[in-house]
């Protein structure tokens, strides 16, 4: 499990931007996150309150845009979901698609600032 | 009274620090002409002995070295030694996977332009390492015959961030009944296209080729450079 250690660096990104918007506190982060990023919304929504502990974000709320993978499918020539992650095959026509446009996310968006 | 909420636009990703670390890691790697590759696997999958029969094969006509991540002991480092190649050892402590960082501390006082080719072996671990890019031009996920072949359906997510597939310890596939053409199905299903190696560090079978296929690709990304520069 690796999740608290992205909650530790989720914290460290947020404290950096809210002290460069000299904000007095932070209420919502905002993150997306793809299926391919490697790390389970759960286990982060619970790390990241560990890790707020004893930071100005302390108290702050995370929350977790799901999104979906999203590949280029060579003979639909479009942008395309896939059948699932076990299955990197076009939604629509099935060919097997390694060339993944999205869902690798694992990026903060936003945040809810108090100033 | 209490300060007025605002909404700010922020869109950096979490993991910037180490892809910026991983990003010079892959530039030095590039310009001192070594081909890096990483392995990636779940415990017990046969990384370190496939690792040391590959530095000892590389070892006679190649500068090869090596790092090896591990959470508490030495003892991966003390076998690969045995290869003659430089070997260092990184203990991660609690962390479960390497990171760029990791990688570029171990590098401290090593010459990268002595080297043909850098070998780091992860943690064995199927989850956390897939998160962390480590600046390798290869990274390498270990299928052992004895896992079962379902192995890429659960873990679809390493599978995905490696390049190669290599199946390990084939001289038991007989015994285990292992299912070679579904397990093959399995890897395509989550990551269409990726090429698979099949191997034994024991009896030596798939090495040749395995070697041959690192001599190409070093090739390759020297002629790469050579045009690029």
């Amino acid at each position: 499990m690796h999740e608290l250690s992205i909650a530790m660096s989720i914290v460290d990104l947020a404290c950096e931007e809210a002290e460069s918007h000299s904000a007095l506190g932070v209420d919502v982060v905002y993150l997306k996150l793809g299926p391919l990023s490697g790390v389970v919304k759960e286990a982060l929504l619970f790390s990241y309150e560990i890790a707020c502990q004893q930071t100005p974000l302390e108290g702050s709320k995370l929350l977790i845009e799901e999104v979906p993978i999203v590949v280029n499918c060579p003979v639909c020539r479009e942008r395309r979901s896939v059948q699932s992650i076990q299955s990197l095959c076009c939604a629509i026509c099935g060919t097997p698609t390694p060339e993944i446009l999205e869902g690798r996310e694992l990026m903060v968006t936003a945040m809810e600032l108090r100033k | 009274m209490n300060p007025e909420p605002r909404l700010v636009e922020v869109r950096k990703n979490v993991l910037k620090q180490n892809d910026v670390l991983a990003r010079a890691l892959r530039e030095r790697f590039r310009e001192a002409g070594v081909l890096a590759i990483s392995l990636v696997s779940s415990p017990g999958s046969g990384k370190t002995a496939f690792l040391e029969r590959t530095l000892t094969l590389l070892h006679t006509r190649y500068k090869v070295a090596a790092l090896v991540g591990d959470l508490a002991t030495e003892n991966d480092a003390a076998r690969l030694a045995r290869s003659q190649a430089p070997v260092k050892q990184i203990i991660t402590g609690t962390v479960c996977h390497l990171e760029a960082a990791m990688v570029q501390n171990a590098l401290d006082g090593w010459n990268l332009r002595d080297l043909d080719f850098l070998f780091i072996e992860n943690v064995g671990n199927l989850v956390c390492p897939s998160s962390y890019d480590l600046g390798e031009d290869l990274r390498f996920v270990l299928l052992s015959v004895t896992e079962g072949e379902d192995k890429p359906l659960k873990y679809p997510t390493i599978f995905n961030s490696a390049d190669v597939a290599v199946i390990t310890k084939s001289d038991l596939a007989a015994a285990v009944e292992f299912d070679e053409t579904l397990a093959r199905r399995n890897i395509q299903a989550v990551r269409p296209g990726m090429q698979v190696l099949k191997l034994s560090a024991r009896t030596g079978e798939g090495m040749p080729v395995f070697v041959k296929f690192l001599e190409k690709r070093r090739l390759r990304s020297r002629s790469t450079h050579a045009v690029g520069t």
